[in-house]
Parts: C-alpha cells; structure tokens; sequence
C-alpha cells in the first residue's frame, strides 16, 4: 500500500488520473444511490429552469432534470466506453497475437489491413455505419458499432510487442521444449505483457469515448437515452446559447472535460507504467 | 526521384480510397434494411408535395444498375466515384452531391489548412523549447497547461470557447461563416467579416492541436540534445540560437513531418465536429444536415471525398518529404 502510494508521487498523471475519474465515479455512484435518475427523461421536470433547490443542476428545454442526466450519462457514456475498449483489445490482442507468432501470409495480411484501415479516418467511417443502421441506436448498438473499428491499434501495437517477445530467450527456450504456437500465446507472452494489455485496454476505452461522444454530438446516438454525447447534441439543436440557458451548455462540458482529461492522463500514467523506457524521456 | 516516391506510395494511396469506396457500397447493403430504399419509399409515401420522387428511384436504380449481378453493381458504382458522379441530394433532388460539396469543400479546407499549419509550426516550437536545457521560464510554467489541452476533443474547445468568447463576453459571433447580413462577394469587407468568424472555431483546432505535437516533440527533442552532434556543435562554440534551431528542431522537424500525413484523418474528423458547433459553412455542417435528413448520398459523397483528400494530402506531405531530408536526396542521386 505504501510502495503504491509512493509509486503515485513518482507518478503524478497516473495519479491525477485516477483521482479525477474516481471522482467522477463516485459522483455517479453515489448520485444513483440518492438521486432519482428517473428523472432524466423528458418531461419529468419543468422546462429550462435555472438551477435551484429542487433540481439542483437545472433542467433543460425538454424537462430532463440534468443532475440526473449527468448521473445517468456518465455510467451510460463510460459502459459503451468499457464494452467497445474491451472488444476493441480483445479482438486487436487475438490478431496482433496471431500475426506476430504465426507470421508469413497470415502477418501480410493482418497487417496489411491494419495499416489500411488505420489510415481511414475513423470517425468517418463509424458515421456511415452508424447512420445506416436503422432506426435508434441504442448504447449497446453504439459500443458494438465503435468496437467495428477499435481493434485497430491495439491490433498494431500488440502485434509490435509480441514481435519483439518472439525473439527472446526463455520464448525460443519453451520453442525448443516443442511448445506449439497457442502455448507461447497463451502461456509465454500474454502474461508477461498484462501491463502493457491494461494500458492499451485504458487507451482503447479513451478512444472509444472520444468517438461514442463525437458520434452522439451529431446525432447518431439514442435518442431515448440520456448520455453525455447527446446532451451535448440537444443541447446544440435546441440552441441553448441562443436561449441563454447556461447551466444546460456548461455542465456536460464541465463533466465531459474532467472524463476526456481523466482518461487521458491515466492513459498515459499506465504507458509510463507500462513501459519503462519512456520514463527515461520525461 | 519524386516519380519513384510516388509509385511506390500509389498503391497504399488507391486502397485507402477503394476501402473508403467499399464501405459506402456495402454497409447500406449489409444492413437488415437498405436504408437508401427505406427513404425512398418514405418520400414516395410522402407524395405530390415533394420533388419529382420517380425521377429520383429511376435514377437511383440505374445509377446502382438494381437489376445487374452485385458484382456488376459493385464496378459500375467505383466508375461513378472515379468520375466524381456522386448522385443526387435526397434532400434537395435536383442537386447533385459532387456540387454541394464543392460549395462547402473551401470553407473546411481554408479552415483546416491554416489552423493545422499554425498549431504545427507552434507546437513543434514549444514542445522543443520545453525540452530544450535553458527553457524559458513561463514555457515550463504553461505546459502542463497545454498538455492537458491536448486531451479535449476540438468540438468541447469549441464549446467552451463559444460559451467564454461568444456567451458571456460576446466579442465573437456564435457561429456562422459570415454575417447574416453580409453577400458573398469578393470585397474587404467581406474577407474581414469571413476572417472574424472563422477566429474562434480556428481557434479551437490550434489550442486543442498545440498540446498533441508538443507533447510529441518533447519527447523527440530530448532524444536529440542527447546526439553527439549537439555536444560538437556546442563545443565549437556555436550560438544557442543556432544549435536550437538549425541542430535541434532542423532534426526534430522530419519525423513530425511523417506524423502529420497519419494525422490528417483525425483532423479531418474532429473539424466535422467544430463545423457543427459554429455552424460554420463546410462540409462538416454539410455531412451533419444530411445525417439529420438521412440524406444517404450527401453522406457517402463527403465521407468518400474527405477521404480522398486525406489520401491525397497525405501523398503530398510524402512528396515534400525529400526536400526537408537531405539524406534522401542524397541517397536518390547515388
């Protein structure tokens, strides 16, 4: 407990990291347990009123009470975040895995697809799947539509780090032993890089968010739950500058800011963590 | 020497922009409804009050060929794309997508390439300045500051910049290319007016890009001050200024330059996003208006288009290459 504590103080964006997405999550937690969440679908609340006692956030212009759409979309915005991240390294961990250890024509041509997939640019290409899909989106829908691209990095980065496990000692030793290839894979090398799968699961989940938010904000979201990218995209096409009803663009930038910022510096705390030879640079 | 660079980059080129092409045939294909015929029918239902909806099918169905083999299909439709025949506005029938586009692709383009140049040329210089021994003062003080910039998606900038600049201070317009008042025409006082709204949303790229190159610069920079030409070049008694610019950043310059070209995607994404905050002409706003229509054409035709722009601006940075690369120059005369 005292060597982790210790790692934190070294760690300073890891720790500010955590500390901000805990906060966020408790937030939402202890909101669930107090707070009616019921509320944060239309017409619970009166319309677009200012912060007060009763509705401590306000409400907006479709009466959502926002304390609860705050509570009730950080929990929906961060569960599509962790389902696409985690297929996202799931599937990129099996290809990159695959790729590295069985390599020739099965390598050329994981990699090949990666590297043309990864030059598409993402966010493009989730707008033409997810518009094509009819009907509403629900979050589920959503994670499942990111996590159709997600795999791409942790596939590339994977595949880099078990390239380089290939060619070490105790890797050929257990070769000599006649381990097959799922036994290396298994056995060998993804233990040995848990670190590096946890940071890149923290990085897939980040980038999931970013895109779920991204794609929410121009509507393609659910439009019968509230999570934070939708707000953002009522919030928008109701005109809420124009209405002057602050409270109702301040608060998701508010939350949105402190979850992209968490993520990010507890992604990049986990590389640190992870990777020991960037420590060297910083 | 460019020629070689060239066919040798062509082929990567050609299958970004076949992918690209490939998606837009097939998802609408593969989804349980075709969401092209869904809307169609809707708008058949809707009648008389609309356009001229049998034009619009029997176009649709000879432009997709619906009675050929997919594969026929599949062909006929990349000819249409490799000739710029992007269809028709479902929204707007008479109009074709390639001229709507065409309309909003100088809006995003001025934005994007000055904003993108500005917030390169700044980041690399300060991400080196901050890794560079004798850094001044306030640069050290701000960049933890920067760094964290570098998390926020463009758009959540371009909101709390709206909210700051346009909400509560109201010094800058809250959207728009121009004034709502003001004709495009090509005066002063027009170019004054399309400058001032673009500010903000330009704005938003720069400080949300400054924190990605600086960061990454940092990291180049300290590499490099650790080089045996730098310990030479100081021991020779060059001037800071010199070794700074000329030994450091000069070197730090070539891999960024790489990193740009993979960037363009992204930047081409987010700035969807910035558009659709300030309302702002391009074909950001043009790709949000048809997802609201379920305009499937306007959808396909900018998501293609921005793609292969992508593609292409990537070829030029990779073409430009050699002229910042003196070694490869080098190496093509050999």
């Amino acid at each position: 407990m005292i060597a982790l504590l210790r790692y934190l103080i070294g760690n300073a964006r890891l720790a500010g990291g955590l500390l901000l997405l805990g906060g966020l999550i408790a937030f939402s937690a202890i909101g669930l347990v107090v707070y009616d969440t019921e509320l944060a679908y239309p017409l619970s609340a009166p319309i677009a009123r200012e912060p007060s006692a009763a509705h401590p956030f306000g409400t907006d212009a479709s009466g959502r009470d926002l304390l609860a759409v705050m509570i009730a979309g950080t929990l929906l915005t961060m569960k599509v975040g962790l389902i696409a991240g985690a297929l996202g390294v799931g599937i990129g961990a099996v290809l990159g895995f695959v790729a590295a250890t069985y390599g020739g024509w099965v390598d050329r041509i994981i990699s090949g697809t990666v590297d043309v997939l990864l030059t598409v640019p993402g966010l493009l290409v989730l707008i033409v799947l997810a518009s094509s899909i009819p009907g509403d989106l629900d979050t589920t829908d959503m994670a499942l539509v990111i996590a159709a691209l997600a795999w791409r990095e942790p596939a590339r980065q994977i595949r880099a780090q078990a390239l380089v496990l290939r060619e070490a000692n105790y890797i050929r030793m257990s070769r000599l032993s006649g381990a097959g290839n799922l036994s290396v894979i298994f056995a060998d090398m993804m233990p040995n890089l848990l670190p590096y799968l946890g940071a890149s699961l923290v990085a897939a989940v980040s980038g999931a968010v970013l895109s779920s938010v991204g794609l929410e904000a121009l509507g393609l979201g659910s439009r019968s739950e509230p999570t934070l990218g939708m707000t953002i995209y009522w919030m928008m096409l109701e005109g809420a500058f124009i209405r002057g009803l602050w409270w109702w663009v301040l608060e998701p930038i508010v939350v949105l800011v402190v979850l992209f910022v968490g993520l990010y510096l507890l992604s990049s705390g986990l590389d640190e963590f992870a990777n020991p030879r960037l420590r060297t640079a910083s | 020497m460019i020629l070689s660079r060239l066919l040798r980059r062509l082929p990567m080129l050609l299958a970004v922009v076949v992918t690209a092409a490939t998606l837009n045939f097939a998802l609408p294909k593969l989804a349980p409804k075709n969401p092209v015929e869904t809307k169609l029918l809707e708008m058949a239902e809707q009648g008389g009050s609309l356009t001229d909806i049998s034009g619009l099918i029997r176009s649709y169905e000879e432009r997709f060929g619906l009675d050929q083999p997919v594969i026929v299909q599949y062909f006929s439709y990349l000819k249409g794309l490799a000739t710029f025949d992007l269809g028709y506005s479902l929204a707007f029938y008479p109009t074709r997508v390639a001229d709507l586009i065409l309309k909003a692709l100088p809006w995003t383009i001025g934005l994007l390439l000055t904003s993108t140049l500005i917030a390169f040329v700044i980041g690399l210089l300060f991400g080196a300045l901050i890794a560079w021994n004798r850094a001044p003062r306030l640069a050290r003080v701000i960049a933890p500051g920067v760094m964290a910039l570098a998390a926020l998606p463009y758009y959540l900038l371009g909101l709390a910049l709206t909210y700051v600049f346009a909400f509560i201070w109201q010094i800058f317009p809250l959207g728009g290319g121009y004034s709502l008042m003001a004709l495009p025409s090509w005066s002063w006082a027009f170019a004054l007016d399309v400058f001032y709204h673009s500010l903000l949303p330009a704005l938003s790229i720069v400080l949300a890009s400054i924190g990605t190159w600086a960061l990454t610069t940092r990291g180049l920079m300290v590499t490099v001050q650790g080089e045996d030409y730098m310990v030479y070049a100081e021991a020779n008694g060059l001037s800071e200024r010199r070794r700074f610019l000329h030994y450091g950043l000069r070197n730090v310059m070539l891999p960024q330059v790489t990193a740009l070209a993979l960037h363009l995607g992204h930047i081409a994404a987010g700035a969807v996003l910035v558009e659709r905050v300030f309302n702002y002409p391009g074909v950001g706003m043009l790709l949000f208006r048809a997802i609201e229509q379920s305009d499937y054409f306007v959808i396909y035709g900018v998501v293609y288009i921005v793609v292969l722009m992508i593609a292409i601006a990537m070829l030029i940075v990779d073409l430009i290459y050699p002229l910042l690369d003196p070694r490869i120059r080098a190496e093509a005369r050999q």
